[in-house]
């Protein structure tokens, strides 16, 4: 090959490299063998708990729910894994079509006109929402719920910074909104697990002419009104919930759907149905000149992915729950999640102090700080909730989902009930 | 797979297959007291949701599956997006329960051997770039590149400057631009010079004290290293704007040379080009941003860092960004990379970049007697081509392309850099064999033939592939974006 080159040596082709810069010394550690490399992992996997060895009752974001093992082994197959971006859609029908797949089901599940191919997770997506309200409304204020993921108003902030958009937080029971507002961001059931009053909310920020964004919890639309019934405007979520692996915080993908007069101001990736020259039914991506790649500085975002193997991995799960089987899950949740809290509620010294709908999560007031339950907890072998004192003075956010057993959820209140004697 | 059988599977969506009353998985019954139900008016009625049985479900995808080409299948020399072949061990190590089902939120002793990995890995990618500072936060590369910008914009207004501009040359990777935009700042494109650099001269009247920074990537689109990189650092620095490098291509000089070393502030790269990812048809990736120590306080939230006792925590940087996503990033493509780079050390990651260059510089030699070459210099990892002496005959690159997968490969990327007419852009990656390179350069050469002899073959190209040429001005005139009931395609 050199001599077909013209080269004596390879390193003659890294001749524009100044040369006082080349060969610098790389200090990595020694290189590892198949079965070498397997055990060093297999070691340090060894040193994380994980969720499949213990009673895990957190969420605030992630969910452990059950995924079933068709998920995996259709996303495994190396023609969906090592494919890329269906730039030639004539030998990517296989990939187009499972994205048409994906919004055409993320449209049914959030009652939405119109979803895209998937963004990096729902905290980005949130952020890209609000930057999209900002670019229908010509507004500059976005409001967000205080009942926001605290880290999904941290990415909105982020995001927000870059363009100096200020950012508002607004109480659920005082909210006021005026023409300088883009948007008001609500998230349902909201961050410590309960239902917000959903309809009031659309009219405050209908009637100041703000977008109504909305942030569901995806298996909670199983059993609960899509916002596309009480007016959402743009609706984002975090697809996790859908056959996602917990896998510390990622690889997960970020829904995205909203109104058909939107589309054009949508950022992501879209794939829509056409026919070829001899008539065949077949799909394309489309309306690319809102990304980057078209459109370059004045396009409507930066991303440049769409999170296709995990959007997969969504639309496997949801074909395989089913229309009877998601609202399953749900309800499993639901009845599992008033199972565990009536009991608690119960136990001397704990209480439940917010009042209103709840889904699969509630924040549990504790005798002790929930630090130090907790820690109670993992030394019982459960994995307690997230300590949301500062929010609420003891308060714990509990998760209960269809993989926690009635026994399991025993273990949990068993172990409180100790854990307020330390 | 028939003509029939095609058109089964590319006509019937989830939603017209199975029967009313199936689904694929079966459900536990409910152990614990039913509790009261929310009142109706919370409650939806419709759950329009497909109904298939497990068989219909793996058939159809695997079908569906089959319609795709991929890595696994053959060649797939897309430029700019280093289509390799990825080790299988990667994936199931992703997969370990002890990676694969540990919440984000775990208390952190829980978790020791994920955050111990994480500090690894960001030693890695500092060691290897030559930077101080690594963010593993990013969930792709575009997010590294907005991240690495507002961090760059973080660091200005802590100094007190308000800089409103960042220059991008024209050879740069097509995100950038938007990158810009979204963080708020100004784009102004710098262009190249007749050897494929960054035209001095028009660095130089660019720059004042408004520039916040050069973005540079590097190697640029055109598969070349910047010969002038070292006049570039200084002239940046002296107007006290910083330089960027988008480190997408990084494969190119893995072991070569650290970009730290070249006078770059930042970097972002792409775990799943350089350090194997299966792409998985647009991801996932992951798009970590390393940066000398005076960007290292502003990167985002969290970074892995250790205690006095040497246990690992995340830590927030004194005057930190923020956060770019709900967690701590894309954990499950960090995995992949530190197997990858522990599985090669640092002898193996220099073989990659001279196996990748050398592949490139092999197709160049093999090509350019019958499609021009833009600019008479030798490559790095991938190389451009310009189709012009095939328009001449009536044929485009797109026509170029599309033949291609008649021959059983996947067309390198067209029309990018936009610098280039009629552009080629190949990118073959170290893990492709002489003989594969060599079948490729056949097809390549051929189709210049045909392009002279038959130019039809071409312009109808191709015939072989699942659909033939679809109609996407018609896709984008009448939007049809998601399936429709009683609407059958």
């Amino acid at each position: 090959m050199l001599e077909r080159i013209g080269v004596a040596s390879v390193d003659v082709l890294f001749d524009d490299i100044p040369s006082n810069c080349r060969n610098p010394k790389l200090s990595l550690p020694p290189p590892l063998s198949e079965p070498e490399l397997a055990q060093e992992l297999a070691r340090m996997a060894a040193r994380n708990r994980s969720v499949a060895e213990m009673p895990c009752f957190l969420g605030a974001g992630a969910y452990r729910h059950f995924i079933p093992s068709v998920v995996d082994h259709v996303v495994r197959q190396g023609a969906f894994a090592t494919a890329y971006t269906p730039y030639q859609p004539e030998i990517s029908q296989g990939t187009l079509q499972s994205i048409f797949e994906f919004q055409s089901l993320v449209c049914e599940l959030t009652g939405m006109d119109v979803a895209n191919a998937g963004m990096y997770d729902g905290a980005s997506a949130l952020a890209e929402a609000c930057l999209m309200a900002v670019r229908i409304t010509g507004r500059r204020r976005v409001a967000l719920l205080s009942t926001v993921n605290p880290n999904y108003q941290r990415v909105v902030r982020t995001y927000a910074e870059g363009h100096a958009l200020p950012v508002d937080v607004v109480e659920p029971d005082a909210v006021m909104l005026n023409d300088g507002h883009a948007c008001l961001v609500v998230q349902h059931p909201n961050f410590l697990g309960y239902l917000e009053d959903v309809d009031a909310l659309e009219k405050r920020a209908h009637a100041a002419g703000a977008l109504y964004v909305v942030v569901p919890e995806a298996i909670s639309l199983g059993m609960f009104k899509s916002p596309g019934e009480y007016g959402a405007d743009i609706v984002v979520a975090e697809g996790q919930s859908l056959g996602i692996p917990l896998s510390f915080g990622g690889p997960y993908v970020g829904l995205f759907a909203t109104r058909g007069e939107h589309i054009r101001q949508m950022p992501g990736r879209l794939v829509g149905q056409t026919k070829d020259v001899d008539g065949r039914t077949g799909y394309v991506l489309t309306l690319q000149t809102r990304e980057q790649h078209i459109r370059r500085e004045r396009a409507t975002s930066n991303i440049c992915t769409n999170e296709q193997l995990v959007a997969l991995a969504a639309t496997v799960y949801l074909c395989a729950m089913g229309k009877q089987g998601l609202r399953r899950v749900a309800e499993l949740c639901y009845h599992k999640a008033h199972y565990a809290a009536d009991r608690i509620a119960v136990l001397p010294g704990y209480s439940l102090p917010l009042a209103g709908t709840f889904f699969q999560e509630f924040v549990v007031r504790c005798p002790r700080p929930p630090r130090e339950v907790n820690a109670a907890l993992l030394e019982r072998g459960i994995i307690g909730g997230l300590d949301v004192s500062e929010r609420i003075d003891g308060g714990m956010l509990l998760c209960v989902t269809e993989m926690n057993s009635r026994e399991e959820i025993d273990r949990l209140v068993e172990a409180l009930s100790e854990s307020r004697l330390w | 797979m028939s003509e029939g059988e095609r058109h089964e599977i590319g006509s019937k969506l989830s939603f017209d297959r199975g029967r009313p009353g199936r689904w694929a998985v079966s459900l536990p019954d409910c152990d614990v007291p039913l509790a009261a139900m929310p009142p109706s008016s919370l409650l939806r009625d419709e759950l329009p949701l497909p109904e298939m049985s497990q068989p219909e479900i793996v058939r159809y995808f695997t079908n569906l599956a089959c319609l795709n080409y991929s890595v696994d299948t053959g060649f797939y020399p897309l430029g700019s997006c280093t289509m390799k072949y990825n080790p299988k061990l990667h994936e199931d190590m992703a997969r370990l329960p002890g990676f694969a089902a540990i919440h984000p939120l775990q208390p952190v002793e829980a978790v020791q051997g994920a955050l111990a990995l994480m500090f690894d890995l960001q030693c890695f990618l500092a060691e290897i770039t030559g930077m101080k500072a690594v963010s593993l936060a990013p969930a792709a590369g575009a997010h590294g590149e907005l991240t690495s910008v507002l961090t760059v914009r973080a660091f200005l207004e802590h100094r007190g400057e308000s800089r409103h501009r960042v220059l991008v040359p024209d050879s740069a990777h097509g995100t950038n631009l938007a990158t810009v935009s979204t963080a708020g700042f100004h784009c102004q494109p710098i262009a190249s010079d007749a050897q494929g650099n960054t035209d001095l001269a028009a660095l130089s009247a660019a720059l004042d004290d408004d520039v916040a920074a050069l973005m540079l990537t590097l190697p640029n689109t055109l598969g070349l290293f910047d010969q002038n990189i070292v006049e570039i650092a200084r002239m940046v620095h002296e107007k006290g704007a910083l330089l960027y490098c988008d480190g997408a291509n990084l494969n190119a000089l893995l072991g070569q040379v650290k970009i730290g070393d070249l006078g770059f502030d930042v970097v972002q790269t792409n775990l799943h080009k350089t350090f194997s990812t299966p792409h998985g048809g647009g991801g996932p990736g992951s798009g970590p941003v390393a940066v000398k120590a005076h960007l290292a306080p502003f990167l985002p939230s969290p970074i892995v860092g250790q205690d006095e006792n040497g246990g690992y925590v995340f830590e927030e940087p004194e005057h930190s960004i923020g956060k770019v996503g709900a967690f701590q990033g894309n954990f499950g493509i960090v995995v992949r990379a530190y197997a990858y780079i522990r599985s090669l050390g640092a002898a193996g990651l220099r073989e990659v970049s001279e196996n990748a260059v050398l592949n490139a510089n092999y197709l160049l030699a093999r090509l350019r007697q019958s499609y021009d070459l833009p600019y008479e210099r030798r490559c790095l990892h991938e190389v451009v081509f310009s189709g012009s002496r095939q328009r001449a005959k009536g044929v485009h690159t797109l026509d170029v392309a599309k033949r291609l997968i008649d021959y059983g490969f996947h067309p390198p990327t067209v029309y990018f850099p936009l610098i280039v007419d009629e552009a080629l852009m190949i990118e073959p990656t170290e893990t492709e064999s002489k003989e594969t390179l060599d079948a490729f350069c056949e097809a390549m050469l051929a189709i210049a033939r045909e392009a002279e002899e038959e130019p039809d073959l071409l312009r109808n190209a191709p015939r072989t592939a699942p659909v033939r040429r679809l109609d996407e001005a018609a896709a984008a005139r009448h939007p049809v974006l998601r399936w429709q009931k009683g609407e059958r395609a």
